[in-house]
């Protein structure tokens, strides 16, 4: 079984690792205290000190408040809602449903056609981060990727305490 | 008193374990892996825990024997799709046609085998015609449960001493099976009776060896006899290979302990699952779609088959608290007059092939990890048809897309626990295929299926870019093949091979680029050729932030003037497309058609010397904000060519200096353009729910093109629960609805429709 320390963590984390050591992460049996260690290296990383429940995207977590609220929660601080709801939803939003629009990112017939689909882009409100990309077509009803069940997960799962505010 | 039919059968001695029928043994296994949630009622395993290095023995005897039977047996064909790319495999089952062990190679037949033995068991072969030591079986029928009518199952039931221990099965990607077009994959069929010759099951061979009538029919059945014949030839060596090997093991081992070791290693690969499950993933719901554009208004195809529309297939993912993995695909739409239909056992046993490479990344995978997981596949949709109609010539074109997402949907499980290694947000549409048939180069009667598209883009992960050109979601160690080898094969020269600029998605980690080769015709005779590509849809998103790998589309050129500017010495159109804003081909010849469109599915046209097609294999999905790409990454995919110098600038925000043709990037400058483009992103967007009410008015005034409408109409006829979650998420009042019959498009075949049940 693998043991990784703090540094690889954050290594992994930044994007620098060889692929020698990647494809070695990979081929391994997981490291079962990688969620502890990634979790931490992350609290260490934001500015913020609210504690960090679940790491939900890049730039996103699901973080404690005091209060016992459960937060959904940029890394540049903008705090979106509750983690039930969908972020999506409290976030800025610019739809691509034009030639033109899609010409931005895409070479003339290598974009989706918008009579088919459009790509709609959430931006982060306060830091502008694009955190999310859906394609798909009009009308589609903005999609909830992802409901984690944190309680199961700590307790029954990891069998760890979770963090407190 | 007369004899009745049962006492008559009775008779007749059982061919299952301790006198009982192979029907009887696979009720009781299905009724006791269910009462008791381990299959076979398994709670403990007594033979693995008291000898567990016997029991490991056995098993890589039996798994390393069924590999070799793979490698050896495929040095028997002669199809390229066989010999060099290797879509083939081999599989050990159970008396009642649970998978034990499998090779490598297209191991979404695990089911699919699976599958046909259990209709066979289902439909009282045993019986009539009959199971028999060293019978042949044969079955491609897609309603049985196979992927598209190309792969050709062998099957063979193992016996000893009388009773079936077991059944040997071997599928090959069979080039020409008689479809009303040639290829392995016809665009062109629209309904079942299009799709080829077909197999329903039937003993082909007694006492190992295939009846005269068989192999007459089979042969005048289908285009490419000689890869037919040698195919056929390589699934019986396969399968006879691996009969000796269990009956091996069983003289070695005695029959009593084969018996436990093949019900306990199922038993484990279930525990192994749910261990997998409980240590990569995160309890919950994860959601996500894909949609793949049928363009086939404007094709030569029955009228009931011209319409434009979009095939849905939206997921979630339920990991339970009890690790139990659960699928819901509720939402999806109709089946409908197109080849891309599929049956539930091939979208279930892909989901195998795609769990194999992440979730489960061992050879253990076996059945066990079907009674580990759930599926909901609604009756209706385009993987479970309501009418034997449907064609499935080429299911995979709509497979590939509804899979991929579910790749997306476990990386943000593998994100959430730290495990970024694992993360992939998305898989290349392999496509375009590019695919035909007629005389070919030696005067043959053939057809070929371009295999290039094993060999598309991956998508990115959360670490690292995805790679280039290398692998297909249904074929990881994917090979595009040698050109000189494509040419003795295709009556297609090579004018090049290119990576496609931009056509990996965007992303702070980029997807992997897809690639165009470009083809001309040389020495066939009445030759047609066609593609089958998304087109207008990007079949999947990117993820956390990332965007879609780029879309498809198609390039042809027929009646060119080739022939006179190779004579005269001027230049040809060589190599990719790749600013398709600023093409060259067209500089370099002229034609008198040329298809430079988003049609990306076409139908037969007739294909001669000198003239072109492209083939545009393609890239996969981004991860993350392309404002956050390391500037020097883009420095070198810009001089490597993978994206074109103004998407370095407007997409990734960075800025070059040029010299020589080299560019260098201005890392104060592109953090200054980075920061106005974040700027430019606050002020060009608005809030989403100011947003929604714009789009809610849209709905209200159904402003949306046919296709679109057509294809929530059909979900909407499908579904209450989709239709529900959709008016609850725009607040649509009750009495708003789009109904198919409203939108003068053909609706035949339509049956399932909970309007009209209502009524
Ligand atoms: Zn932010």
């Amino acid at each position: 079984m693998a043991k990784y320390d703090k540094k690889r963590i954050n290594e992994l984390i930044e994007g620098t690792l060889e692929f020698y050591q990647l494809k070695e992460m990979m081929s391994s049996h997981k490291d079962p205290e990688r969620f502890e260690l990634y979790r931490e290296v992350l609290q260490d990383r934001v500015s913020w000190d609210d504690p960090i429940l679940l790491p939900y995207g890049l730039h996103l977590y699901i973080v404690q408040k005091a209060n016992g609220d459960r937060i959904v929660k940029c890394d540049c601080g903008h705090e979106f809602c509750d983690y039930k709801e969908n972020w999506k939803l409290h976030a800025r939003i610019f739809v691509r449903d034009t030639e033109e629009k899609m010409n931005e990112i895409y070479p003339k017939l290598m974009s989706p056609d918008p009579e088919w689909q459009v790509i709609r882009e959430y931006y982060c409100p306060n830091c502008a981060a694009q955190l999310e990309v859906e394609a798909v077509p009009p009308w589609y009803p903005i999609i909830l990727d992802f409901e984690p069940d944190i309680d199961t997960f700590y307790k029954e799962w990891i069998k760890k305490p979770l963090p407190k505010a | 008193m007369a004899k009745t039919i049962k006492d008559h059968q009775q008779t007749k001695k059982a061919i299952g374990w301790d006198g009982k029928t192979l029907k009887q043994m696979r009720r009781e296994m299905n009724d006791i892996s269910k009462e008791t949630g381990h299959y076979a009622g398994l709670r403990t395993l007594p033979f693995k825990e008291t000898d567990p290095i016997r029991f490991e023995k056995i098993y890589s005897k039996l798994r390393g024997g069924v590999v070799h039977a793979r490698e050896t047996a495929k040095k028997v064909a002669a199809s390229p799709i066989v010999e060099q790319e290797g879509e083939l495999c081999f599989s050990l089952y159970t008396p009642e046609a649970d998978s034990i062990v499998t090779s490598t190679g297209i191991i979404i037949h695990v089911g699919t085998m699976g599958a046909a033995i259990k209709f066979m068991i289902e439909n009282d072969y045993e019986d009539n015609p009959g199971i028999n030591d060293k019978d042949i079986f044969c079955n491609n029928d897609n309603h049985v449960g196979n992927v598209h009518t190309c792969d050709v199952h062998t099957l063979v039931p193992i016996f000893w001493e009388g009773e079936v221990v077991g059944w040997a099965g071997g599928v090959t990607h069979v080039i020409d099976t008689g479809a009303s077009a040639p290829g392995s994959m016809p665009m062109g069929p629209v309904q079942r009776y299009d799709d080829g010759y077909q197999v329903t099951c039937r003993k082909i061979g007694q006492n190992d060896t295939l009846s005269k009538d068989w192999i007459l029919e089979s042969t005048r059945s289908v285009r490419a006899v000689k890869y037919w014949t040698l195919d056929e030839k390589t699934r019986i060596a396969g399968c006879h290979m691996i009969r000796d090997l269990v009956l091996d093991v069983i003289k070695e081992e005695g029959v009593d302990n084969y018996k436990q070791f093949i019900r306990e290693i199922i038993e484990d690969g279930r525990r192994g699952f749910v261990n997998q499950v409980k240590t990569m993933l995160i309890p919950g719901k994860y959601r996500q779609a894909s949609f793949v554009d049928i363009p086939f208004k404007d094709l030569d195809l029955p009228s009931f088959a011209k319409l434009n529309t979009i095939i849905h297939t939206p997921s979630e993912i339920t990991v339970h608290k009890d690790a139990k993995l659960e699928i819901d695909f509720e939402g999806a739409n109709r089946w409908g007059w197109h080849p891309f239909n599929a049956t539930p056992v091939s979208i279930t046993s892909g989901i195998w092939v795609m769990l194999s490479q992440t979730l489960v990344p061992n050879d253990r995978i076996n059945d066990g990890a079907y009674y580990a997981s759930k599926f909901g596949i609604p009756y209706g949709s385009w993987f479970n048809p309501d009418d034997i109609r449907s064609a499935h010539s080429n299911t995979w074109h709509a497979l590939v897309a509804a899979w991929s997402p579910l790749w997306r949907g476990l990386s943000r499980a593998y994100f959430g626990r730290g495990y970024l290694e694992e993360v992939n947000a998305g898989n290349a549409h392999t496509s375009n295929w590019l695919m035909g048939g007629g005389y070919d180069q030696y005067g043959q009667l053939s057809a070929m299926n371009s295999f290039e598209t094993s060999s598309c883009g991956v998508g990115a992960s959360a670490v690292q870019d995805g790679i280039s050109h290398s692998a297909a979601l249904w074929n990881p160690e994917g090979d595009m093949g040698d050109m000189e080898i494509w040419e003795l094969l295709e009556p297609l020269i090579f004018l090049g091979r290119q990576i496609l600029p931009g056509s990996g998605g965007a992303g702070k980690y980029r997807g992997g680029n897809g690639w165009q080769s470009l083809r001309l015709g040389w020495g066939a005779k009445e030759w047609t050729m066609f593609v089958a590509g998304a087109g207008v849809m990007a079949t999947d998103c990117g993820l956390m932030g990332g965007y879609p790998a780029s879309s498809g589309y198609r390039f042809q050129a027929n009646k060119t003037n080739i022939k006179e500017r190779i004579a005269k010495g001027l230049p040809l159109p060589l190599g990719g497309d790749v600013d398709p804003d600023n093409p060259i081909y067209e500089d370099n010849m002229e034609a008198e058609v040329i298809h430079r469109d988003r049609q990306a599915v076409s139908t037969q046209e007739q294909f001669g010397d000198y003239d072109v097609i492209m083939n545009y294999l393609r890239g996969g999905p981004g991860f993350g904000d392309p404002l956050e790409r390391n500037p020097k990454q883009v420095e070198s995919d810009l001089n490597e060519k993978y994206i074109l110098l103004r998407y370095a600038e407007q997409v990734y925000g960075c800025v070059f200096v040029e010299e020589n043709g080299v560019y260098t990037v201005d890392l104060k400058a592109t953090e200054e353009k980075r920061k106005e483009i974040r700027k430019q992103r606050l002020e060009r967007s608005q809030p989403v729910k100011e947003w929604m009410q714009e789009e809610r008015t849209k709905i209200m005034n159904e402003d949306a093109s046919i296709q679109v409408r057509h294809m929530y109409a059909q979900s909407f006829a499908l579904s209450e629960k989709f239709t529900d979650e959709f008016k609850d998420f725009w607040n649509i009042p009750e009495e708003w609805m789009i109904y198919e019959d409203d939108l003068g498009v053909p609706t035949l075949g339509a049956h399932i429709n909970r309007f009209k049940q209502k009524k």
